[in-house]
Protein backbone atom coordinates (compact mmCIF):
# COMPACT_ATOMS: atom_id res chain seq x y z
CA UNK A 1 0.00 0.00 0.00
CA UNK A 2 1.36 3.41 -0.93
CA UNK A 3 1.74 6.12 1.66
CA UNK A 4 -1.39 8.18 2.17
CA UNK A 5 -1.37 11.65 0.65
CA UNK A 6 -1.85 13.19 4.03
CA UNK A 7 -1.36 11.63 7.38
CA UNK A 8 -1.75 13.56 10.60
CA UNK A 9 -0.82 11.83 13.78
CA UNK A 10 -1.51 13.11 17.27
CA UNK A 11 -1.40 16.73 16.19
CA UNK A 12 -1.67 19.18 19.05
CA UNK A 13 -1.71 22.95 18.81
CA UNK A 14 -1.51 25.55 21.52
CA UNK A 15 -1.48 29.30 21.26
CA UNK A 16 0.46 31.37 23.71
CA UNK A 17 -1.55 34.37 24.77
CA UNK A 18 -1.19 37.03 27.43
CA UNK A 19 -3.34 34.96 29.77
CA UNK A 20 -1.41 31.72 29.31
CA UNK A 21 -1.61 28.85 26.88
CA UNK A 22 -4.79 28.09 25.01
CA UNK A 23 -5.27 24.54 23.76
CA UNK A 24 -6.73 24.47 20.31
CA UNK A 25 -6.10 20.95 19.11
CA UNK A 26 -5.75 18.09 21.61
CA UNK A 27 -3.97 15.53 19.48
CA UNK A 28 -5.97 14.73 16.41
CA UNK A 29 -5.17 12.02 13.88
CA UNK A 30 -6.49 11.70 10.38
CA UNK A 31 -5.37 10.48 7.01
CA UNK A 32 -6.35 10.85 3.38
CA UNK A 33 -5.52 8.24 0.75
CA UNK A 34 -4.73 9.21 -2.79
CA UNK A 35 -7.85 10.33 -4.62
CA UNK A 36 -9.94 10.14 -1.49
CA UNK A 37 -12.34 12.84 -0.41
CA UNK A 38 -12.33 13.26 3.32
CA UNK A 39 -14.47 15.67 5.26
CA UNK A 40 -13.65 17.33 8.55
CA UNK A 41 -16.90 18.45 10.13
CA UNK A 42 -17.44 20.57 13.17
CA UNK A 43 -18.82 23.80 14.49
CA UNK A 44 -17.06 27.14 14.40
CA UNK A 45 -13.98 27.19 16.55
CA UNK A 46 -13.61 23.43 16.69
CA UNK A 47 -10.19 23.55 15.04
CA UNK A 48 -11.04 22.73 11.43
CA UNK A 49 -9.37 25.68 9.81
CA UNK A 50 -6.23 25.68 11.94
CA UNK A 51 -5.71 22.06 10.95
CA UNK A 52 -5.80 23.14 7.34
CA UNK A 53 -3.34 25.92 8.02
CA UNK A 54 -0.90 23.60 9.71
CA UNK A 55 -1.03 21.29 6.72
CA UNK A 56 -0.30 24.25 4.49
CA UNK A 57 2.56 25.25 6.74
CA UNK A 58 1.14 28.67 7.50
CA UNK A 59 1.07 28.36 11.27
CA UNK A 60 4.51 26.86 11.79
CA UNK A 61 6.22 30.21 11.43
CA UNK A 62 3.92 31.88 13.94
CA UNK A 63 5.85 32.51 17.12
CA UNK A 64 2.86 32.15 19.39
CA UNK A 65 1.88 28.72 18.05
CA UNK A 66 3.16 25.53 19.69
CA UNK A 67 2.66 22.55 17.46
CA UNK A 68 3.44 18.94 18.22
CA UNK A 69 2.71 15.66 16.48
CA UNK A 70 3.34 14.42 12.96
CA UNK A 71 2.11 15.64 9.63
CA UNK A 72 3.22 13.55 6.68
CA UNK A 73 2.52 14.72 3.17
CA UNK A 74 3.17 12.27 0.34
CA UNK A 75 5.38 10.35 2.71
CA UNK A 76 7.46 13.39 3.70
CA UNK A 77 7.49 14.81 7.18
CA UNK A 78 6.12 18.34 7.03
CA UNK A 79 6.99 19.24 10.59
CA UNK A 80 10.74 18.78 10.24
CA UNK A 81 10.81 20.48 6.87
CA UNK A 82 12.34 23.89 6.36
CA UNK A 83 10.07 26.84 5.74
CA UNK A 84 11.49 27.12 2.25
CA UNK A 85 10.63 23.53 1.46
CA UNK A 86 7.08 23.91 2.73
CA UNK A 87 6.87 27.07 0.71
CA UNK A 88 7.79 25.13 -2.41
CA UNK A 89 4.92 22.71 -1.84
CA UNK A 90 2.28 25.41 -1.52
CA UNK A 91 0.54 26.20 -4.76
CA UNK A 92 2.25 23.33 -6.53
CA UNK A 93 1.62 20.14 -4.57
CA UNK A 94 -1.15 21.48 -2.37
CA UNK A 95 -3.65 24.20 -2.85
CA UNK A 96 -6.74 25.53 -1.21
CA UNK A 97 -10.08 27.07 -1.99
CA UNK A 98 -11.98 29.35 0.31
CA UNK A 99 -15.38 30.32 1.58
CA UNK A 100 -15.74 33.54 -0.29
CA UNK A 101 -14.39 33.26 -3.82
CA UNK A 102 -14.86 36.91 -4.69
CA UNK A 103 -12.73 38.24 -1.88
CA UNK A 104 -10.09 35.60 -2.56
CA UNK A 105 -9.29 37.21 -5.87
CA UNK A 106 -7.36 40.46 -5.88
CA UNK A 107 -9.68 43.20 -7.13
CA UNK A 108 -6.98 45.11 -9.02
CA UNK A 109 -5.81 42.34 -11.34
CA UNK A 110 -7.68 40.56 -14.10
CA UNK A 111 -8.46 36.88 -13.72
CA UNK A 112 -5.96 36.20 -16.49
CA UNK A 113 -3.11 37.95 -14.64
CA UNK A 114 -3.82 36.01 -11.47
CA UNK A 115 -4.16 32.77 -13.33
CA UNK A 116 -0.77 33.30 -14.93
CA UNK A 117 0.85 33.84 -11.56
CA UNK A 118 -0.56 30.57 -10.32
CA UNK A 119 0.80 28.75 -13.37
CA UNK A 120 4.19 30.44 -12.96
CA UNK A 121 4.47 28.86 -9.52
CA UNK A 122 4.86 25.46 -11.08
CA UNK A 123 6.53 26.48 -14.34
CA UNK A 124 8.50 29.71 -13.89
CA UNK A 125 9.60 29.88 -17.52
CA UNK A 126 6.12 29.59 -18.98
CA UNK A 127 5.44 31.80 -22.01
CA UNK A 128 2.55 34.27 -21.90
CA UNK A 129 0.70 32.65 -24.78
CA UNK A 130 1.17 29.15 -23.37
CA UNK A 131 -0.04 30.30 -19.96
CA UNK A 132 -3.12 31.80 -21.51
CA UNK A 133 -3.81 28.63 -23.41
CA UNK A 134 -3.54 26.60 -20.23
CA UNK A 135 -5.81 29.00 -18.41
CA UNK A 136 -8.41 28.80 -21.15
CA UNK A 137 -8.31 25.03 -21.01
CA UNK A 138 -8.62 25.04 -17.22
CA UNK A 139 -11.59 27.41 -17.34
CA UNK A 140 -13.26 25.30 -19.99
CA UNK A 141 -12.87 22.36 -17.62
CA UNK A 142 -14.93 24.14 -14.99
CA UNK A 143 -17.71 24.76 -17.49
CA UNK A 144 -17.03 28.42 -18.09
CA UNK A 145 -18.56 29.26 -21.45
CA UNK A 146 -16.44 32.22 -22.52
CA UNK A 147 -13.02 31.66 -20.99
CA UNK A 148 -11.42 34.45 -23.03
CA UNK A 149 -13.85 37.04 -21.73
CA UNK A 150 -13.51 35.78 -18.16
CA UNK A 151 -9.72 35.99 -18.31
CA UNK A 152 -9.95 39.65 -19.24
CA UNK A 153 -12.44 40.42 -16.46
CA UNK A 154 -11.92 41.51 -12.90
CA UNK A 155 -13.32 39.46 -10.03
CA UNK A 156 -16.01 42.02 -9.23
CA UNK A 157 -17.32 41.84 -12.78
CA UNK A 158 -18.14 38.15 -12.41
CA UNK A 159 -20.79 36.43 -10.36
CA UNK A 160 -19.94 34.58 -7.16
CA UNK A 161 -20.54 31.26 -8.85
CA UNK A 162 -18.21 32.19 -11.70
CA UNK A 163 -15.52 33.27 -9.26
CA UNK A 164 -15.90 30.03 -7.37
CA UNK A 165 -15.34 28.08 -10.55
CA UNK A 166 -12.35 30.27 -11.38
CA UNK A 167 -10.93 29.50 -7.93
CA UNK A 168 -11.44 25.79 -8.47
CA UNK A 169 -9.75 25.98 -11.84
CA UNK A 170 -6.81 27.88 -10.33
CA UNK A 171 -6.52 25.52 -7.40
CA UNK A 172 -6.36 22.52 -9.69
CA UNK A 173 -4.31 24.15 -12.45
CA UNK A 174 -0.98 22.82 -11.20
CA UNK A 175 -2.38 19.34 -10.55
CA UNK A 176 -1.79 19.35 -6.80
CA UNK A 177 -1.95 16.07 -4.97
CA UNK A 178 -3.92 17.62 -2.12
CA UNK A 179 -6.71 20.14 -2.31
CA UNK A 180 -7.96 21.72 0.87
CA UNK A 181 -11.46 23.10 0.56
CA UNK A 182 -12.29 25.36 3.50
CA UNK A 183 -16.07 25.64 3.52
CA UNK A 184 -16.12 26.24 -0.20
CA UNK A 185 -18.98 28.33 -1.40
CA UNK A 186 -20.50 29.05 1.99
CA UNK A 187 -20.84 32.62 0.80
CA UNK A 188 -22.80 31.50 -2.25
CA UNK A 189 -26.43 30.57 -2.54
CA UNK A 190 -27.30 26.90 -2.29
CA UNK A 191 -28.04 26.13 -5.91
CA UNK A 192 -24.76 27.60 -7.09
CA UNK A 193 -22.96 25.87 -4.27
CA UNK A 194 -24.39 22.49 -5.26
CA UNK A 195 -23.46 23.07 -8.87
CA UNK A 196 -19.86 24.01 -8.15
CA UNK A 197 -19.43 21.16 -5.70
CA UNK A 198 -20.56 18.67 -8.29
CA UNK A 199 -18.10 20.20 -10.71
CA UNK A 200 -15.30 20.06 -8.19
CA UNK A 201 -16.17 16.43 -7.46
CA UNK A 202 -15.88 15.50 -11.11
CA UNK A 203 -12.57 17.29 -11.50
CA UNK A 204 -10.85 15.81 -8.48
CA UNK A 205 -11.98 12.41 -9.61
CA UNK A 206 -10.49 13.03 -13.03
CA UNK A 207 -7.16 14.24 -11.62
CA UNK A 208 -7.13 11.75 -8.73
CA UNK A 209 -6.68 14.63 -6.32
CA UNK A 210 -7.05 14.01 -2.62
CA UNK A 211 -9.38 16.44 -0.91
CA UNK A 212 -9.62 17.61 2.66
CA UNK A 213 -13.07 19.07 2.81
CA UNK A 214 -13.73 21.34 5.73
CA UNK A 215 -17.32 22.16 6.49
CA UNK A 216 -20.02 22.61 9.04
CA UNK A 217 -22.67 21.81 6.50
CA UNK A 218 -23.69 18.18 6.84
CA UNK A 219 -25.80 18.14 3.71
CA UNK A 220 -22.84 19.19 1.61
CA UNK A 221 -20.56 16.69 3.33
CA UNK A 222 -22.99 13.88 2.63
CA UNK A 223 -22.98 14.75 -1.06
CA UNK A 224 -19.27 15.19 -1.42
CA UNK A 225 -17.19 13.14 0.99
CA UNK A 226 -16.19 9.48 1.03
CA UNK A 227 -15.21 9.48 4.66
CA UNK A 228 -15.93 11.83 7.54
CA UNK A 229 -14.16 12.95 10.68
CA UNK A 230 -16.28 14.83 13.20
CA UNK A 231 -14.30 17.27 15.28
CA UNK A 232 -15.43 18.92 18.50
CA UNK A 233 -13.38 21.33 20.56
CA UNK A 234 -10.07 20.18 19.10
CA UNK A 235 -10.80 16.45 19.41
CA UNK A 236 -11.94 14.03 16.74
CA UNK A 237 -15.04 12.44 18.17
CA UNK A 238 -16.24 10.19 15.39
CA UNK A 239 -14.70 8.68 12.27
CA UNK A 240 -16.78 6.79 9.74
CA UNK A 241 -17.55 6.22 6.10
CA UNK A 242 -20.05 8.86 5.02
CA UNK A 243 -22.93 6.44 4.58
CA UNK A 244 -22.36 4.76 7.94
CA UNK A 245 -22.14 8.08 9.72
CA UNK A 246 -25.40 9.39 8.37
CA UNK A 247 -27.24 6.09 8.88
CA UNK A 248 -25.93 5.46 12.28
CA UNK A 249 -24.33 8.36 14.11
CA UNK A 250 -22.90 6.92 17.30
CA UNK A 251 -21.39 9.86 19.09
CA UNK A 252 -23.64 12.18 21.09
CA UNK A 253 -22.08 15.23 19.46
CA UNK A 254 -22.59 13.91 15.94
CA UNK A 255 -26.22 13.23 16.74
CA UNK A 256 -26.62 16.75 18.10
CA UNK A 257 -24.95 18.18 15.02
CA UNK A 258 -27.32 16.27 12.78
CA UNK A 259 -30.42 17.27 14.66
CA UNK A 260 -29.27 20.87 14.45
CA UNK A 261 -29.97 20.92 10.72
CA UNK A 262 -33.25 22.76 10.22
CA UNK A 263 -35.82 20.57 8.46
CA UNK A 264 -37.62 21.89 5.47
CA UNK A 265 -40.73 20.07 6.72
CA UNK A 266 -41.11 22.59 9.49
CA UNK A 267 -40.79 22.57 13.22
CA UNK A 268 -38.40 25.52 13.17
CA UNK A 269 -34.90 25.37 14.47
CA UNK A 270 -34.58 22.37 16.79
CA UNK A 271 -33.75 22.79 20.45
CA UNK A 272 -30.41 21.31 21.35
CA UNK A 273 -28.03 21.76 24.20
CA UNK A 274 -25.04 23.97 23.60
CA UNK A 275 -22.83 21.63 25.51
CA UNK A 276 -23.27 18.32 27.16
CA UNK A 277 -20.81 16.10 28.98
CA UNK A 278 -21.64 13.41 26.43
CA UNK A 279 -20.04 15.52 23.72
CA UNK A 280 -16.68 14.94 25.35
CA UNK A 281 -17.00 11.17 25.15
CA UNK A 282 -13.98 9.47 23.53
CA UNK A 283 -13.48 8.90 19.82
CA UNK A 284 -15.77 6.40 18.16
CA UNK A 285 -14.31 4.72 15.09
CA UNK A 286 -16.65 2.86 12.81
CA UNK A 287 -15.76 -0.51 11.34
CA UNK A 288 -13.25 -0.40 8.51
CA UNK A 289 -12.01 3.08 9.29
CA UNK A 290 -8.80 2.78 11.27
CA UNK A 291 -5.81 5.08 11.02
CA UNK A 292 -2.99 3.44 9.07
CA UNK A 293 -0.66 1.62 11.38
CA UNK A 294 -3.04 1.77 14.31
CA UNK A 295 -4.21 -1.50 15.93
CA UNK A 296 -7.63 -2.39 14.57
CA UNK B 1 -9.96 58.07 -17.92
CA UNK B 2 -12.67 59.69 -20.00
CA UNK B 3 -15.19 59.04 -17.26
CA UNK B 4 -12.85 60.59 -14.72
CA UNK B 5 -12.53 63.75 -16.78
CA UNK B 6 -16.28 63.98 -17.24
CA UNK B 7 -16.85 63.81 -13.49
CA UNK B 8 -14.09 66.34 -12.88
CA UNK B 9 -15.63 68.81 -15.29
CA UNK B 10 -19.21 68.38 -14.11
CA UNK B 11 -18.58 69.42 -10.52
CA UNK B 12 -17.88 73.18 -10.43
CA UNK B 13 -15.47 72.93 -7.50
CA UNK B 14 -13.50 70.10 -9.10
CA UNK B 15 -13.41 72.03 -12.33
CA UNK B 16 -12.10 75.08 -10.48
CA UNK B 17 -9.44 72.94 -8.79
CA UNK B 18 -8.38 71.39 -12.06
CA UNK B 19 -8.25 74.80 -13.75
CA UNK B 20 -6.13 76.33 -10.99
CA UNK B 21 -3.72 73.40 -10.96
CA UNK B 22 -3.37 73.41 -14.73
CA UNK B 23 -2.82 77.17 -14.60
CA UNK B 24 -0.14 76.90 -11.92
CA UNK B 25 1.65 74.03 -13.63
CA UNK B 26 1.57 75.68 -17.04
CA UNK B 27 2.83 78.99 -15.71
CA UNK B 28 5.69 77.21 -13.95
CA UNK B 29 6.58 75.17 -17.02
CA UNK B 30 6.39 78.04 -19.49
CA UNK B 31 7.65 80.81 -17.23
CA UNK B 32 10.36 81.60 -19.76
CA UNK B 33 7.77 82.45 -22.38
CA UNK B 34 5.06 83.99 -20.23
CA UNK B 35 7.16 86.19 -17.99
CA UNK B 36 7.51 89.71 -19.37
CA UNK B 37 10.91 90.09 -17.67
CA UNK B 38 12.50 86.66 -17.39
CA UNK B 39 15.82 88.15 -16.31
CA UNK B 40 14.13 89.53 -13.16
CA UNK B 41 14.23 86.15 -11.48
CA UNK B 42 17.90 86.75 -10.63
CA UNK B 43 19.93 89.42 -8.95
CA UNK B 44 19.02 92.43 -11.03
CA UNK B 45 18.35 95.97 -9.98
CA UNK B 46 16.37 98.56 -11.85
CA UNK B 47 16.08 101.54 -9.54
CA UNK B 48 14.33 103.57 -12.19
CA UNK B 49 11.23 101.40 -11.69
CA UNK B 50 11.47 100.39 -8.03
CA UNK B 51 8.44 99.89 -5.80
CA UNK B 52 5.88 100.61 -8.49
CA UNK B 53 2.19 99.97 -7.95
CA UNK B 54 0.58 97.59 -10.46
CA UNK B 55 0.47 99.23 -13.88
CA UNK B 56 1.42 98.18 -17.40
CA UNK B 57 3.82 96.49 -18.06
CA UNK B 58 4.29 95.60 -14.38
CA UNK B 59 0.83 94.08 -13.81
CA UNK B 60 1.64 92.99 -10.24
CA UNK B 61 3.91 95.93 -9.55
CA UNK B 62 7.64 95.86 -8.86
CA UNK B 63 9.64 95.13 -5.73
CA UNK B 64 12.07 97.36 -3.87
CA UNK B 65 14.86 96.88 -6.39
CA UNK B 66 12.63 97.27 -9.40
CA UNK B 67 12.02 93.65 -10.38
CA UNK B 68 8.72 92.65 -11.95
CA UNK B 69 6.66 90.75 -9.36
CA UNK B 70 4.60 88.84 -11.91
CA UNK B 71 7.72 87.38 -13.50
CA UNK B 72 9.17 86.51 -10.11
CA UNK B 73 5.96 84.76 -9.03
CA UNK B 74 6.01 82.59 -12.15
CA UNK B 75 9.57 81.50 -11.38
CA UNK B 76 8.72 81.01 -7.72
CA UNK B 77 5.97 78.58 -8.79
CA UNK B 78 8.62 76.65 -10.63
CA UNK B 79 10.72 76.31 -7.45
CA UNK B 80 7.69 75.46 -5.30
CA UNK B 81 6.41 72.78 -7.64
CA UNK B 82 9.86 71.31 -8.07
CA UNK B 83 10.22 71.15 -4.32
CA UNK B 84 6.77 69.61 -3.90
CA UNK B 85 7.37 66.95 -6.53
CA UNK B 86 10.84 66.06 -5.28
CA UNK B 87 9.66 65.85 -1.67
CA UNK B 88 6.81 63.54 -2.60
CA UNK B 89 8.94 61.44 -4.92
CA UNK B 90 11.33 60.76 -2.04
CA UNK B 91 8.93 60.71 0.90
CA UNK B 92 6.17 58.56 -0.60
CA UNK B 93 8.25 55.47 -1.48
CA UNK B 94 9.94 55.57 1.92
CA UNK B 95 6.71 56.04 3.82
CA UNK B 96 4.80 53.48 1.76
CA UNK B 97 7.46 50.79 2.09
CA UNK B 98 7.74 51.20 5.85
CA UNK B 99 3.96 51.28 6.19
CA UNK B 100 3.53 48.14 4.12
CA UNK B 101 6.20 46.27 6.04
CA UNK B 102 4.77 47.29 9.40
CA UNK B 103 1.18 46.62 8.40
CA UNK B 104 1.68 43.30 6.70
CA UNK B 105 4.53 41.68 8.61
CA UNK B 106 3.30 42.67 12.07
CA UNK B 107 5.02 41.53 15.24
CA UNK B 108 8.36 43.08 16.10
CA UNK B 109 8.77 44.68 12.71
CA UNK B 110 5.52 46.52 13.21
CA UNK B 111 6.43 47.55 16.74
CA UNK B 112 9.85 48.94 15.88
CA UNK B 113 8.85 50.66 12.64
CA UNK B 114 5.69 52.24 13.98
CA UNK B 115 7.35 53.52 17.17
CA UNK B 116 10.04 55.21 15.09
CA UNK B 117 7.30 56.69 12.95
CA UNK B 118 5.47 57.87 16.06
CA UNK B 119 8.57 59.70 17.22
CA UNK B 120 8.60 61.67 13.98
CA UNK B 121 4.86 62.26 14.15
CA UNK B 122 5.05 63.50 17.72
CA UNK B 123 7.24 66.47 16.75
CA UNK B 124 5.23 69.31 15.24
CA UNK B 125 6.12 69.16 11.53
CA UNK B 126 7.14 72.78 11.14
CA UNK B 127 9.32 72.62 14.25
CA UNK B 128 11.05 69.51 12.91
CA UNK B 129 11.69 71.10 9.54
CA UNK B 130 12.82 74.34 11.18
CA UNK B 131 15.31 72.65 13.45
CA UNK B 132 16.70 70.68 10.54
CA UNK B 133 17.02 73.82 8.46
CA UNK B 134 18.63 75.58 11.40
CA UNK B 135 21.29 72.88 11.56
CA UNK B 136 21.86 72.71 7.84
CA UNK B 137 22.74 75.37 5.36
CA UNK B 138 19.56 76.98 4.02
CA UNK B 139 19.60 75.81 0.42
CA UNK B 140 16.94 74.37 -1.84
CA UNK B 141 18.34 70.85 -1.46
CA UNK B 142 18.36 71.04 2.31
CA UNK B 143 14.88 72.49 2.24
CA UNK B 144 13.70 69.45 0.33
CA UNK B 145 15.49 67.22 2.81
CA UNK B 146 13.88 68.88 5.80
CA UNK B 147 10.37 68.76 4.35
CA UNK B 148 10.89 65.12 3.28
CA UNK B 149 11.93 64.18 6.81
CA UNK B 150 8.65 65.52 8.18
CA UNK B 151 6.55 64.13 5.39
CA UNK B 152 7.17 60.36 5.09
CA UNK B 153 5.67 59.37 8.47
CA UNK B 154 2.22 60.44 7.31
CA UNK B 155 2.40 58.03 4.43
CA UNK B 156 3.65 55.31 6.71
CA UNK B 157 0.64 55.77 8.92
CA UNK B 158 -1.80 55.88 6.03
CA UNK B 159 -0.42 52.78 4.33
CA UNK B 160 0.06 50.96 7.63
CA UNK B 161 -3.63 51.26 8.38
CA UNK B 162 -4.61 50.28 4.87
CA UNK B 163 -2.27 47.30 4.88
CA UNK B 164 -3.61 46.19 8.26
CA UNK B 165 -7.11 45.95 6.89
CA UNK B 166 -6.08 44.55 3.51
CA UNK B 167 -4.09 41.84 5.29
CA UNK B 168 -7.36 40.32 6.44
CA UNK B 169 -8.76 40.16 2.92
CA UNK B 170 -9.23 36.76 1.36
CA UNK B 171 -6.91 37.41 -1.56
CA UNK B 172 -3.93 37.87 0.76
CA UNK B 173 -4.52 34.49 2.36
CA UNK B 174 -5.14 33.01 -1.07
CA UNK B 175 -1.81 34.40 -2.24
CA UNK B 176 -0.04 32.98 0.82
CA UNK B 177 -1.60 29.62 0.16
CA UNK B 178 -0.39 29.43 -3.41
CA UNK B 179 3.06 30.23 -2.10
CA UNK B 180 3.54 33.93 -2.82
CA UNK B 181 6.51 35.49 -1.04
CA UNK B 182 6.26 38.31 1.48
CA UNK B 183 7.60 40.97 -0.87
CA UNK B 184 5.24 39.82 -3.59
CA UNK B 185 2.26 40.07 -1.27
CA UNK B 186 3.29 43.49 0.01
CA UNK B 187 4.05 45.13 -3.30
CA UNK B 188 2.01 43.18 -5.81
CA UNK B 189 -1.11 42.26 -3.85
CA UNK B 190 -1.62 44.86 -1.13
CA UNK B 191 0.01 47.96 -2.61
CA UNK B 192 -2.15 48.17 -5.75
CA UNK B 193 -5.20 48.22 -3.51
CA UNK B 194 -3.78 51.20 -1.62
CA UNK B 195 -2.99 53.25 -4.72
CA UNK B 196 -6.22 55.30 -4.80
CA UNK B 197 -5.65 56.51 -1.23
CA UNK B 198 -1.99 57.26 -1.82
CA UNK B 199 -2.72 59.13 -5.03
CA UNK B 200 -5.38 61.25 -3.36
CA UNK B 201 -3.12 62.10 -0.47
CA UNK B 202 -0.29 63.00 -2.85
CA UNK B 203 -2.47 65.46 -4.72
CA UNK B 204 -3.66 67.06 -1.50
CA UNK B 205 -0.12 67.12 -0.17
CA UNK B 206 1.37 68.88 -3.15
CA UNK B 207 -0.52 71.96 -1.96
CA UNK B 208 0.58 71.49 1.64
CA UNK B 209 4.22 70.98 0.71
CA UNK B 210 4.13 74.29 -1.14
CA UNK B 211 2.58 75.90 1.94
CA UNK B 212 5.16 74.44 4.31
CA UNK B 213 8.05 75.33 2.04
CA UNK B 214 6.69 78.88 1.82
CA UNK B 215 6.36 79.00 5.61
CA UNK B 216 9.99 77.96 5.95
CA UNK B 217 11.23 80.61 3.59
CA UNK B 218 8.89 83.14 5.18
CA UNK B 219 10.85 82.49 8.35
CA UNK B 220 14.07 82.92 6.42
CA UNK B 221 14.94 79.23 6.57
CA UNK B 222 14.14 78.22 3.05
CA UNK B 223 15.34 79.11 -0.39
CA UNK B 224 17.67 82.09 -0.21
CA UNK B 225 17.65 85.26 -2.34
CA UNK B 226 18.00 86.02 -5.13
CA UNK B 227 16.09 82.85 -6.06
CA UNK B 228 12.44 83.90 -6.14
CA UNK B 229 10.30 82.20 -3.51
CA UNK B 230 6.72 82.96 -2.57
CA UNK B 231 7.34 82.72 1.17
CA UNK B 232 10.30 85.07 1.26
CA UNK B 233 8.53 87.48 -1.08
CA UNK B 234 5.64 87.72 1.39
CA UNK B 235 8.08 88.15 4.25
CA UNK B 236 10.01 90.92 2.53
CA UNK B 237 6.87 92.76 1.52
CA UNK B 238 5.20 92.54 4.91
CA UNK B 239 7.51 95.24 6.25
CA UNK B 240 6.05 97.75 3.81
CA UNK B 241 2.38 97.10 4.48
CA UNK B 242 -0.01 98.73 3.90
CA UNK B 243 1.60 101.26 1.57
CA UNK B 244 3.29 98.81 -0.82
CA UNK B 245 0.49 96.27 -0.50
CA UNK B 246 1.26 94.56 -3.83
CA UNK B 247 4.55 93.23 -2.46
CA UNK B 248 2.63 90.98 -0.07
CA UNK B 249 -0.78 90.52 -1.63
CA UNK B 250 0.24 89.03 -4.98
CA UNK B 251 2.74 86.43 -3.69
CA UNK B 252 0.22 85.59 -0.96
CA UNK B 253 -2.53 85.14 -3.51
CA UNK B 254 -0.18 82.99 -5.57
CA UNK B 255 0.29 80.66 -2.60
CA UNK B 256 -3.45 80.61 -2.03
CA UNK B 257 -4.21 79.75 -5.65
CA UNK B 258 -1.76 76.84 -5.70
CA UNK B 259 -2.77 75.35 -2.35
CA UNK B 260 -6.46 75.85 -2.98
CA UNK B 261 -6.22 74.32 -6.44
CA UNK B 262 -4.41 71.18 -5.27
CA UNK B 263 -6.83 70.81 -2.39
CA UNK B 264 -9.90 70.97 -4.59
CA UNK B 265 -8.35 68.58 -7.07
CA UNK B 266 -7.40 66.19 -4.26
CA UNK B 267 -10.95 66.25 -2.91
CA UNK B 268 -12.29 65.59 -6.38
CA UNK B 269 -9.91 62.65 -6.82
CA UNK B 270 -11.04 61.26 -3.49
CA UNK B 271 -14.64 61.27 -4.66
CA UNK B 272 -13.79 59.78 -8.02
CA UNK B 273 -11.55 57.03 -6.69
CA UNK B 274 -13.97 56.24 -3.88
CA UNK B 275 -11.43 56.70 -1.11
CA UNK B 276 -12.87 56.85 2.39
CA UNK B 277 -11.77 59.61 4.64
Amino acid sequence: MTAPTLRIEDLALKFRTYSGMVDVLHGISLHIQKGERVALVGESGSGKSVTARIVLGLLQSLRTARISGHVDFDGRDLMSMHDAERHRLRGTKMSMIFQDPTSSLNPVYTIGDQFREVLFRAEPGLKMAAARQKAVAALTDVAIGEPERVLDSYAYQLSGGMNQRVMIAMALANEPSLLIADEPGTALDVTVQAQTLRLMGELVEKHRTSVLFISHNLGVVREFADRVYVIFKGRIVEHAMTRDLFENPRHAYTRALMSAVPRITGGGIPEIDDASPDFLAPLIVHEGCAEPGAPV
Amino acid sequence: MKRTLTILIRNPLSLLGLTLVVLVVLSALFADFIAPFPEHRGAIVDFANFNRAPEWPYIFGTDLVGRDLFSRILYAYRISLLLGVVVLVIAVPIGVTIGLAAGYLGGWTEFVLMRITDVFLSIPPLVLAMSMMGLLEPTLTNGMLAVTAMWWPWYTRLVYNLARSEREEGYVLAAEVIGAGKAHIMFREILPNCVPSILTKMTLDLGFVILIASSLSFLGLGVQPPTPDLGSMVADGSKYLPDSWWLTVFPGLAILVAVFGFNLLGDALRDILGVEQ
